[in-house]
């Protein structure tokens, strides 16, 4: 008896061990840049040396910092207006596209999920093979048409394709189907319209599908690489995620520094939402 | 038909027109354009039959991208199924408490913009590099991971790094769909937990796992992002990806290549759509 609660009690230890090890692995690289976003110039060329001016040895790192500073947070707050201003052209391309998919695709999920519309099981298709598709397959018809509407390098043009993109009306839409029939019925009979319907019981009900599509897109627009780096070409409309590559390793410290504050907004999404994050990926799986 | 049936069918299209409209006019209809290119001359567009499929099928570029792409999938897909199978099932033992702390780690990655660890990267994998000097520490010589075969290894990585969180949400998804009195009934019949399961969890599980696989093999696609970030437009010869392919063509306007690539490739993700729609209704 005593054996297997020996054994039981080793089990346990070697999954948290096991669980920890890769959970740190996963973790690190934010800690990492935590870290370098504290650190000093002179800090950062000893352990980096290696790497920074290629003499012999390796790049090394401490845990913590020795000499914590804010320095290079401070150049970036007080003195990079260059970052801020790709800082704020991914906010307004985050904002126009998640706008859009509120005002655009938030009604059509509601629509295919809730009415006998024709075609529905077609369009419902075509939502599903539009939000596999890599960018790079659509990438030429995107150009084709935003060239079309004279749209190309400005903020529209990664918005617009942006805002009807069919992944939030799939995830959306699967939350819309599980509201019960019933409660629609009984508030017909009650005498609402479909627009009071869709607002009271869709919005209210669906809230959670809603946040789920939106934590994911928002996710999606701060890593968006692709779509900036060909229909754009003016410097100053370009969005963070394209700037900081550019940010040399010679300023070492403001370039981690940079990394960190750019990822605070979606970590931020991210951690408020992180439910609505793991609802959304079931979404596409776990049929209800 | 009924005069309210015939309202709401109006109400539901009133609905769904707005997006559908944006989506034929910035999706649908170009892509039609785009077939309807794939099948002319860049230079005069008379009508050439397949001739650019041709030159595509012939390209080396092409060949190659499309070798390595395929390539990275085979190794990547098994690779992170497992890890995130073998995780989620260490996870699904922990109570809630410390399941939603492991759930927290692993998703992490998702949140972290790919242009954010591109520094990290470069300063782990250079020939200086953290990695080497990890190495170093177990007499092991130094790789130039960047620019040697390596490289592949460094994209499985970071491949790995993003999506295991993702995969072991879904995992634990269909872990949970297993009801606990399957369980119960085996354990009565005297099955082990190694016997539960092989012949209860994976065989109930299989619809799921179909999904998961398809889902990852689409998301690995985003694999571009850190290849790009990390090497430009031409990375080391066998991350060369059909991503790179697509965007050099781009840059160099081979209009008549790209519309027949694009359209191949929507063929190709298409038949894995329908594959895994089939499967979401023998599940539902």
């Amino acid at each position: 008896m005593r054996s297997i609660n020996m054994a039981k009690r080793f089990g346990k230890l070697l999954t948290v061990f096991v669980l920890a090890v890769f959970a740190a692995l996963t973790v690190a690289p934010l800690f990492f840049l935590a870290c370098g976003s504290l650190m000093g110039n002179g800090e950062l060329n000893e352990y980096l040396g290696p790497f920074l001016i290629r003499t012999d040895g390796f790049a090394g790192w401490r845990l913590f910092p020795l000499y914590p500073t804010l320095r290079n947070a401070v150049r970036l707050f007080f003195d990079s207006p260059e970052f801020f201003h790709m800082f704020w052209n991914t906010m307004a391309i985050t904002g126009g596209i998640l706008g859009g998919q509120f005002l655009f695709g938030l009604p059509a999920a509601w629509g295919l999920a809730r009415y006998p519309v024709p075609g529905r099981k077609v369009f419902y298709m075509l939502c599903i093979l539009l939000m596999m598709l890599p960018f790079q397959v659509t990438m030429l018809s995107e150009y084709l048409v935003l060239d079309h509407l004279g749209l190309l390098d400005s903020l529209w043009s990664i918005i617009l394709p942006g805002a009807f993109s069919t992944f939030s009306v799939f995830v959306m839409y699967r939350f819309f189907c599980g509201i019960p029939e019933e409660l629609l019925e009984s508030a017909r009979i009650d005498g609402a319209g479909e627009l009071k319907i869709f607002f009271l019981i869709g919005l209210r009900l669906g809230a959670s599908g809603i946040l789920s599509a939106l934590v994911l897109q928002f996710l999606e627009c701060f890593s968006m690489i692709e779509q900036p780096l060909v229909f754009l070409q003016t410097k100053s409309r370009m969005p963070l995620s394209l700037y900081l590559p550019e940010v040399k390793a010679d300023r070492m410290g403001f370039a981690l520094c940079c990394s960190f504050v750019a990822l605070l907004p979606p970590v931020l999404v991210f951690g408020m939402g992180q439910q609505y994050l793991e609802q959304g990926i079931m979404a596409g799986a776990v049929k209800e | 038909m009924s005069p309210s049936r015939k309202r709401r069918k109006a109400a539901g299209l009133l609905f769904l027109l707005p997006g559908f409209f944006g989506i034929a006019v910035f999706y649908l209809i170009p892509f039609g354009d785009v077939v309807r290119r794939s099948f002319v001359q860049a230079a005069g567009g008379r009508f050439c039959g397949v001739s650019n499929y041709r030159t595509v099928f012939g390209n080396t570029a092409f060949l190659l991208a499309a070798k390595n792409t395929v390539r990275f999938v085979l190794v990547c897909l098994p690779l992170l199924l497992l890890l995130s199978l073998l995780l989620a099932l260490l996870v699904n033992g922990l109570g809630n408490k410390l399941k939603t702390v492991c759930k927290s780690a692993f998703l992490l990655p998702m949140a972290i913009p790919a242009a954010s660890v591109v520094l990290l990267w470069q300063l782990m994998f250079d020939l200086h590099g953290f990695v080497n000097g990890l190495l170093g520490l177990v007499e092991i010589a130094p790789v130039d991971w960047m620019n040697t075969k390596a490289a592949f290894a460094v994209l499985v990585f970071s491949y790995i790094w993003k999506n295991l969180g993702y995969s072991i949400v879904l995992w634990l998804a269909g872990l949970a769909s297993v009801p606990e009195s399957v369980y119960e009934a085996a354990q009565i019949d005297g099955a082990g937990r190694v016997a539960c399961f092989f012949k209860i969890t994976l065989p109930l599980m299989k619809p799921m796992i179909f999904t998961i696989v398809v889902l990852s093999l689409l998301n690995s696609f985003k694999v571009f992002r850190e290849a790009y970030l990390v090497s430009g437009n031409y990375p080391q010869e066998d991350i060369y990806l059909l991503q790179h392919l697509f965007n050099n063509w781009f840059l160099d306007l081979s209009v008549d290549k790209m519309a027949a690539g694009s359209v191949l490739l929507a063929l190709v993700i298409g038949g894995f759509v329908w594959i895994l729609q089939r499967s979401w209704e023998e599940e539902g």
